[in-house]
C-alpha cells in the first residue's frame, strides 16, 4: 500500500493532468461553448504547472514505478518538461486561432490534454507494453486533433490519412514488439537487454523485431520513407494543430526511441546503427529537396521538420553518450525555434482570413519589420548559419558523429544544410526584397511574445541558453548510460 | 503432426502480409483499409498469444488483452473520422482522397 501512493506520488505530473482533464471534461461538457475559452486557458496552465511538476528532483537519479512499468530518471525529466512546455504553447497559440475563427470547444484543449499525457508515459515507458499505450494514447488523440475542424474537406482529409498510416505505423510497432518479446521472453526492458546481451550479435528473431519496432516508431517522427503522411497532415490541419504536431510529439518519439536503441538494445549498436543511418540520410536528402518546390508555408515545414529529424538521427546514429547529448539539445532547439516559426506563421492573416502562400510573407519587412525581423533570425537560425544558436546544434551533432568515425555522415550533414540553406534564404528574400503583398491584420499578443521570445533566444545575446541546455542535455544523456 | 510455435507465427505473419497488402493494394474503400488495420492487429494478437504459451510467461496474453482493447478504441475514432470526411466529400473512395498530394 505504501508502495502504491509512493508510486502515486511520483507520478504527480500524470496524476495531476489525469484529474485536471476529467475534472474540466465535465465543465467542458456541461458548461457548453460558454466554458470553451476558460477550459482550454486552464488546460494551458494546468500543463505548465505540471511541467514544474515534472522538474522535482529524484532520488539516486532513476527511480522505477509499478514494477518497472515505468521509469524517472533525468532523460524522462528532459522529455517530460519540453513535451508539456511545447504542448502549452501550442495550445495557447490555439486559443487565439480558435477563437478568432470563431471555433473554440472544450473538446480541442482536452484532447491536446490527453496527447501530452500519452507522451508523459512515452518519454518514461521501460517495457513494450507502456510504450505501445503511450503511443497509442497519444497517437489517438492526434487523429481527432487533425480532424478538428469538421466543417473543412482539408481538415477531414488529413484526419483520414493520419489516421490510415498511423495505424498502419502501430502494426508495424506491435508486431515488432511481439517478436521482440518472443524471442527475449520478456516485456520489461531489462529482462529484453538481458537476452540481447547474452546472445552475442542478437538472435535473428530479435534484429527483425527491432527493424519492425523502429519503422513504426519512425512513422511518428516522420523519417524518411515514413513520412508520405507529414506534409499532407500539416498543410490540412487547423495551422495550430500543425504547431503542436510538429513540436511536442516529435521530442517524445525522439526520447522514446533513444529509450529503446540505448536502453534494451544497447549492445546491438553494430544492428540498429545502419537502419538509423539509412533514415536520417534518406530524411536529410529527402527533405530539403523536397522542400525546395513547395508554394505552400505548411508544407515546407513539413519537409524541413522532415530534414531536421534526419539531423536528429544523425547524433542517434553514433550510439554514444555524446551523440544521445547532441540529440537532445539539438531537439530542443528545434521546438523553440519551430514554436517562434509557427507563432509568425500563424500571424498570416487578411481580413478573408488566414493565407498560407509563401508569397503572400512579401515585403513583410516594410509592413512589419519586427515580425520580419523576428522570422528572419529564426530562418538562419534553422539554416544553421554560425552566430546563431541552430549552428551549434548542428555543430555537436557532426561532432558526436565525427567521434563515432561516422565523418562521412557528418559531411554529407553539412552538404545537406547548404541546401537547406537555400531553401530558408529563398524565404528571407521574399520577405525582404520582393513588392510588398496585401499587409496582414496586426498580430496577437500570443503570437507577438512567442516569436520575439524565440528569435532573441536563438540570438549569440542569450548567451546563457546555449550552456544551460548543453548541460542538462548531457545530464539527460547520461542516465541511458549508468548501467552500460 | 503436432501443432507448434512455428505453425501459429506462420500464421500470424500470413494475416500480417495479408492486411498490410490490404492497405497499399485496395483502391476501392476506406472501410477495408480499417479492416485491414484490423488484420494487421489479430495478427500481432496470435503471435504474443502463441509466444506466451511457449514461454510459459503471462505477460503476452495481458497484452493481448490491451491490444485488443485498444483496436477497439482505434476503430471507434477511424470510423468516427471517416463519418466527417464523408460528410464533407459524400464519398469514401480511396482514389478520391486527394485534394493535397503527397
Amino acid at each position: 500500500m505504501a508502495d502504491l501512493v509512493s508510486n502515486i506520488t511520483a507520478m504527480a505530473p500524470e496524476v495531476f493532468l489525469v484529474v485536471t482533464a476529467l475534472v474540466l471534461l465535465l465543465v467542458g461538457a456541461f458548461g457548453g461553448r460558454r466554458m470553451a475559452g476558460p477550459v482550454n486557458l486552464a488546460i494551458v496552465v494546468a500543463l505548465i504547472i505540471a511541467a514544474g511538476l515534472a522538474l522535482r528532483d529524484i532520488p539516486n537519479g532513476s527511480l522505477e514505478l509499478f514494477g518497472g512499468a515505468l521509469v524517472l530518471d533525468h532523460l524522462s525529466t528532459f522529455g517530460k518538461f519540453s513535451a508539456l512546455i511545447a504542448s502549452a504553447l501550442s495550445l495557447w497559440l490555439a486559443h487565439g486561432y480558435l477563437k478568432t475563427e470563431n471555433r473554440l470547444s472544450a473538446e480541442f484543449g482536452i484532447l491536446v490534454l490527453f496527447a501530452s499525457l500519452g507522451m508523459l508515459i512515452m518519454v518514461s515507458a521501460n517495457d513494450l507494453l507502456s510504450l505501445y499505450i503511450g503511443v497509442e494514447m497519444q497517437s489517438l488523440s492526434l487523429y481527432v486533433l487533425a480532424a478538428s475542424n469538421r466543417d473543412s474537406l482539408r481538415s477531414s482529409e488529413s484526419g483520414l490519412k493520419y489516421f490510415v498510416l498511423g495505424a498502419l505505423s502501430s502494426g508495424l510497432l506491435l508486431y515488432g514488439a511481439s517478436l521482440i518479446y518472443g524471442f527475449s521472453g520478456s516485456l520489461r526492458f531489462e529482462g529484453i537487454a538481458a537476452a540481447a546481451t547474452g546472445s552475442g550479435s542478437g538472435s535473428v528473431g530479435l534484429i527483425v523485431g527491432i527493424v519492425f519496432l523502429l519503422c513504426g516508431l519512425a512513422f511518428k517522427i516522420s523519417a524518411v520513407p515514413f513520412h508520405m503522411w507529414t506534409p499532407d497532415v500539416y498543410e490540412g490541419a487547423p495551422t495550430p494543430v500543425t504547431t503542436f504536431f510538429s513540436t511536442a510529439p516529435k521530442i517524445a518519439a525522439m526520447v522514446l526511441i533513444a529509450r529503446v536503441l540505448f536502453g534494451p538494445f544497447h549492445h546491438l549498436v553494430a544492428d540498429w546503427q545502419q537502419v538509423v543511418i539509412a533514415l536520417s540520410v534518406l530524411s536529410m536528402c529527402i527533405g530539403y529537396l523536397g522542400a525546395i518546390m513547395q508554394t505552400n508555408i505548411k508544407r515546407l515545414m513539413a519537409y524541413s521538420s522532415i530534414a531536421n529529424m534526419g539531423y536528429a538521427l544523425i547524433a542517434m546514429a553514433s550510439g554514444t553518450v555524446q551523440g544521445l547529448s547532441g540529440l537532445l539539445f539539438y531537439m530542443g532547439l528545434y521546438l523553440i525555434t519551430t514554436l517562434g516559426i509557427f507563432a509568425c506563421i500563424l500571424a498570416m492573416r487578411r481580413s478573408e482570413g488566414m493565407v498560407e502562400q509563401i508569397d503572400d510573407l512579401a515585403g513583410l519587412s516594410r509592413a512589419k519589420p519586427g515580425l520580419a525581423l523576428a522570422l528572419t533570425a529564426l530562418l538562419f537560425s534553422v539554416a544553421g548559419i554560425p552566430p546563431l544558436a541552430g549552428f551549434f546544434g548542428k555543430y555537436f551533432v557532426f561532432m558526436a558523429a565525427v567521434d563515432a568515425n561516422l565523418t562521412w555522415l557528418a559531411i554529407l550533414g553539412a552538404v545537406a544544410s547548404v541546401v537547406g540553406a537555400f531553401v530558408y534564404l529563398r524565404l528571407i528574400k521574399i520577405v525582404w526584397f520582393d513588392e510588398p503583398a496585401e499587409p496582414f491584420v496586426p498580430a496577437s499578443f500570443a503570437q507577438i511574445s512567442l516569436a520575439g521570445v524565440s528569435a532573441l533566444l536563438m540570438l549569440p545575446g542569450a548567451i546563457w541558453l546555449l550552456p544551460a541546455l548543453a548541460k542538462w542535455s548531457q545530464i539527460a544523456a547520461a542516465a541511458m548510460f549508468v548501467h552500460g | 503432426m503436432e501443432i507448434g510455435l512455428a505453425h501459429y507465427l506462420a500464421v500470424g505473419a500470413i494475416l500480417f502480409t495479408i492486411g498490410i497488402f490490404g492497405i497499399f493494394v485496395n483502391r476501392k474503400n476506406v472501410i477495408i483499409i480499417l479492416m485491414s488495420v484490423e488484420l494487421i492487429l489479430l495478427s500481432v494478437n496470435v503471435n504474443f498469444v502463441a509466444f506466451s504459451a511457449h514461454l510459459n510467461d503471462l505477460a503476452g496474453q495481458v497484452f493481448a488483452l490491451f491490444v485488443l482493447t485498444v483496436a477497439a478504441a482505434e476503430a471507434a475514432v477511424g470510423l468516427a473520422i471517416l463519418v466527417v470526411y464523408f460528410r464533407n466529400r459524400g464519398d469514401i473512395s480511396v482514389d478520391h482522397i486527394n485534394l493535397m498530394k503527397g
